[in-house]
């Protein structure tokens, strides 16, 4: 049965575009609303030294599903991503407060390595930075430091067979990274991050550097990469976040007491009444395009 | 994908112990590293306080202020060589301001692509010459070649300003290259606005991008002159790095700067012992020069940063 | 930016040129600026100026040495031991001081700066330590290279002279080479660090993300993309070190002549007295018997040539390595 409405819902993503309600509408109506939650963030919010850059997010993240972040920008939904994997840590000022659960365990306890955060949680980037090595060592190196004692190359094959690039690379493993177009390059990413074996996935506006056509491939992989990993998406496309994810958080700024502006969750829905039947008349100003 | 108990994954996510250690034995072994830096500028001061306190404890003050510099005959005149070294740098800074800043402005403003690429490398080979060779040419080229041709007999084979036109040269491929990146750094906005007004190349150079370039000028012809300040073989060589010399303001004359009468005294130091503090006075003459050059330098600093503020 | 001399300027230029002179001018088909042509060569004498300073100094030295090249071959003249002698003397103990005093530079600057600019500019950046670090780090590279002579006489020579040198109240070459190595870490770590800042970010945060500790991201991802410019810094502060005479003058380095051991071991080398090719230089200058003059020029066209080597091979190595990244 999955694998029924899976193929309906690659034949529809394949056609001519169609509004993005429509298609957010039919996969809503296929897919069960209980999958088990792997995030569950509450009362989430970041600050910079003294400026608040988002205020409490509460939000869960099921397993299976692409939940997209979309909202004007400044509103902090790449902030938001970064916790969870901890790279907001990576940055000098950065403080995060609340709770983002991972599978029960507070992330940003004590007694959790951020090292281990990140290869259970993979991350692709809004400009593809594939190291400048080989395909091969670009795909490996994760795995490596990470003590992976299979067979290497099975496991480099299989990455980049998930990341719908094997055919292409197979015969030039030992080529630079670098030397791929822009959409390759960005599939190596998504295979160098799932070589770790992670369950979720974190991207943040992979697609804003590409044009049309690699993007379009990147959203169909995403489709077939839910099967097995987690997906958060952050995207400043809507049509995208309607195109793709099952559940959309909607993030806004707003002007603080002091002045600043910081970011916050508006709602967070399943995609299709999101787009259809907002809740909020901020969310519904933002997709009918009267702001952002 | 199995979905672990959150006991079992707050244990994995603990991370490998040995592999956190080895990390945070990298990191302190850089943080080492990096902490030398802190422990040598300390092993300086202390190394010219120390020394340079006795000297001052222990020697009459009246005599920093007698007729000469004899440190072994304890005749401690520190105008004598303080006026040696701001004759020097001043003569050097004559030389290396206009020829310096002239080469800069060229290189920034006027020269086509090709020929800086073959110019600016030749001007830093220049940079490279180690000052004991030219501290040769000013004693051998500088000083029979050219002074005696201009001033005849009256200039003495070991002189100060041999020295000084010396330190110059040397000096002027440092000052041309902090103007030049400061001139270069001036956004081509600047240059347009002043030629769409019809102005000619000269105009723009002197009246749009030198002021707008001033701060890393300033800060190039500050860090020339420390430069020239902390020069020593030059001198040393060029203009008679005796044990001593007399109080003169006439640079045709040999003479001693602060650096040259330390190395003088360094080199002849292991036969002096005894009451003359001769050996001390070597580290109170340091200390100055520290200091100074010091304050040059965090001067020159504040001129560099106006510049990253602009731009 | 707050108003000054470049508004000003433009305003001057604004009123000071008279529009329709230069539209005549430039419509006439004539461009006549004598004014801006002698101020343009006037820049250009500057520059040439410098440059041929530079070349009579060569030229000079060259023509200097060319009794010692005739009379005697470069093979006699750099194996020959130093003597009062001008006939005979030669340089070696001066060229081979130079050598081990850069291996010494090699041993303790290089790693040391290395390391430091790592830390300051992948473990700390920007916090409180790492700039007052830096800070520190910058006027070090400005001190005057006589005061780390102060510093290698005070430290290396009589606080630590048992170890570096006990024959010779510690004036040895060890106390040379460590006070050559704090002479020229600052510029070690300055370039070093310019180097790995060049390293773009994104390739750190593709490391980080899949799970690197910081030393694995430098290790196999910074290093590799910056050992170009750090190779090409390390290079060129040997150069430096190579140059100086006055810290090794007050640390001990020769300036008579003396006698190589024929017998002495290489710990007793490391620990005896010593000199250097730039100090051979100053001392050699001030001596009066004409020989001299020539066997300085000469001396003065080895340190050059190998200078010359020495940039050479930093800028061939980098070019060759820019382009494999």
């Amino acid at each position: 049965m999955e694998q029924e409405l899976e193929q309906q819902t690659e034949e529809k993503v394949l056609d001519r575009p169609r509004p993005a309600i429509e298609m957010a509408t039919t996969r809503a109506e296929q897919e069960p609303k209980d999958l088990p939650i792997v995030f569950s963030v509450r009362d989430l919010s970041v600050y910079y030294g003294d400026f608040r850059a988002v205020s409490n997010v509460e939000m869960p993240i099921r397993r299976n599903e692409i939940t997209a972040l979309i909202g004007p920008s400044g509103c902090g939904k790449s902030t938001v991503i970064r916790c969870f994997n901890r790279m907001n840590d990576l940055i000098e000022n950065a403080r995060v407060e609340g709770r983002v659960e991972y599978h029960g365990v507070d992330l940003y306890s004590d007694g959790v390595d951020p090292v281990e955060v990140r290869r259970r949680v993979g991350m692709v980037f809004q400009k593809p930075n594939p190291f400048p090595k080989s395909i091969y060592d670009n795909i490996s190196f994760g795995p490596k430091i990470g003590k992976y004692k299979g067979n290497m190359d099975d496991l480099v094959e299989e990455s980049l067979r998930k990341a719908a690039l094997w055919e292409e690379v197979k015969d030039k493993l030992d080529e630079s990274g670098m030397a791929l177009s822009g959409g390759q390059q960005q599939r190596l990413c998504i295979a160098r991050a799932i070589a770790t074996s992670p369950d979720v996935l974190l991207m943040d506006e992979p697609c804003s550097s590409l044009d049309p056509i690699a993007t379009l491939r990147i959203e169909e992989l995403m489709l077939e990469l839910k099967s097995e990993y987690s997906i958060i998406i952050v995207t400043h496309n809507m049509q995208q976040a309607a195109r793709v994810s099952d559940r959309t958080a909607f993030f806004n700024v707003r002007l603080s007491d002091e002045g600043q502006r910081t970011g916050y969750l508006v709602e967070f829905s399943p995609t299709e009444e999101l787009f259809t039947s907002p809740r909020e008349k901020d969310t519904e100003d933002y997709i009918t395009g009267r702001f952002g | 994908m199995t979905v672990e108990a959150p006991s079992e994954i707050s244990r994995s996510l603990r991370g490998d112990p040995r592999r956190q250690r080895l990390e945070a034995f990298w990191r302190l072994l850089f943080l080492g590293a990096a902490a030398i830096s802190i422990v040598i500028t300390i092993a300086i001061i202390l190394s010219l306080v120390g020394e340079a306190w006795t000297f001052i404890s222990n020697v009459d003050l009246s005599s920093l202020w007698d007729i000469g510099w004899f440190p072994r005959r304890g005749a401690f005149d520190i105008r004598t060589i303080v006026v040696g070294t701001l004759l020097v740098a001043g003569i050097a800074m004559l030389v290396a301001t206009p020829l310096g800043l002239g080469a800069a402005m060229y290189l920034s403003e006027y020269a086509r692509p090709r020929v800086r690429k073959i110019l600016k490398p030749a001007l830093e080979i220049l940079a490279g010459i180690p000052s004991v060779v030219l501290g040769y040419f000013a004693l051998t080229f500088i000083t029979p070649e050219v002074l005696k041709a201009i001033f005849g007999n009256e200039i003495a084979g070991f002189n100060l300003l041999a020295a000084g036109i010396g330190v110059g040269i040397l000096t002027i491929p440092l000052v041309a290259s902090i103007a030049e990146d400061s001139m270069r750094a001036v956004p081509l906005a600047l240059r347009e606005a002043s030629y769409g007004l019809g102005a000619s190349r000269m105009t723009t150079s002197i009246r749009v991008v030198f002021p707008a370039a001033i701060s890393g000028i300033v800060a190039a012809l500050i860090i020339g002159l420390s430069r020239a300040i902390g020069e020593t073989m030059v001198v040393a060589i060029a203009s008679g790095a005796t044990g001593g010399s007399l109080f003169g303001l006439n640079v045709l004359e040999p003479g001693q700067t602060m650096t040259a009468a330390m190395a003088s005294l360094a080199i002849g130091s292991d036969q002096v012992r005894g009451d003359d503090y001769a050996f001390q006075s070597l580290f109170f003459v340091g200390l100055l020069l520290f200091l100074v050059t010091l304050v040059l330098n965090v001067l020159s600093e504040r001129f560099v940063r106006r510049v990253r503020q602009r731009y | 930016m707050s108003g000054s001399g470049i508004e000003r300027g433009v305003v001057l230029v604004a009123t000071s040129v008279d529009v329709t002179a230069v539209v005549r001018q430039s419509l006439s088909g004539k461009r006549r600026d004598p004014r801006g042509s002698l101020f343009a060569w006037a820049l250009l004498i500057a520059l040439l100026l410098s440059l041929l300073a530079l070349a009579v100094l060569l030229w000079d030295v060259i023509a200097d040495s060319l009794s010692v090249w005739v009379e005697r071959t470069f093979g006699n003249f750099l194996t020959s031991q130093l003597s009062a002698n001008p006939e005979v003397a030669g340089i070696w103990q001066a060229f081979y001081g130079s050598l081990l005093l850069m291996i010494f530079v090699i041993i303790f600057a290089v790693p040391t700066g290395i390391a430091s600019a790592i830390y300051l500019e992948e473990y700390a950046v920007n916090n409180r330590f790492s700039r007052m670090v830096n800070a520190v780090i910058r006027n070090l590279a400005g001190v005057p290279s006589i005061v780390y002579g102060i510093l290698g006489l005070t430290i290396f020579v009589k606080f630590m002279g048992s170890i570096t040198g006990p024959e010779v109240e510690g004036r040895s070459l060890i106390a040379g080479g460590l006070t050559l190595a704090v002479l020229v870490l600052p510029i070690v770590i300055i370039t070093t660090a310019e180097a790995l800042r060049a390293v773009p970010n994104s390739i750190r945060e593709g490391a980080i993300g899949v799970g690197a500790t910081r030393f694995q991201t430098v290790r196999h991802h910074v290093l590799p993309v910056a050992a170009p410019g750090i190779f090409t810094g390390t290079i060129l502060s040997l150069a430096r070190a190579f140059g100086e005479a006055a810290p090794l003058l007050l640390v001990g380095g020769i300036t008579t002549f003396f006698q190589a051991g024929a017998d002495s071991s290489f710990l007793d080398v490391l620990q005896g007295r010593f000199s250097a090719m730039p100090v051979l230089v100053f001392s050699w200058a001030r001596l009066p018997q004409e020989g001299f003059r020539a066997l300085t020029a000469a001396l003065i066209v080895v340190m050059l040539v190998v200078l010359f080597l020495i940039n050479f091979t930093a800028v061939y190595l980098r070019n060759r390595y820019e382009k494999n990244v």
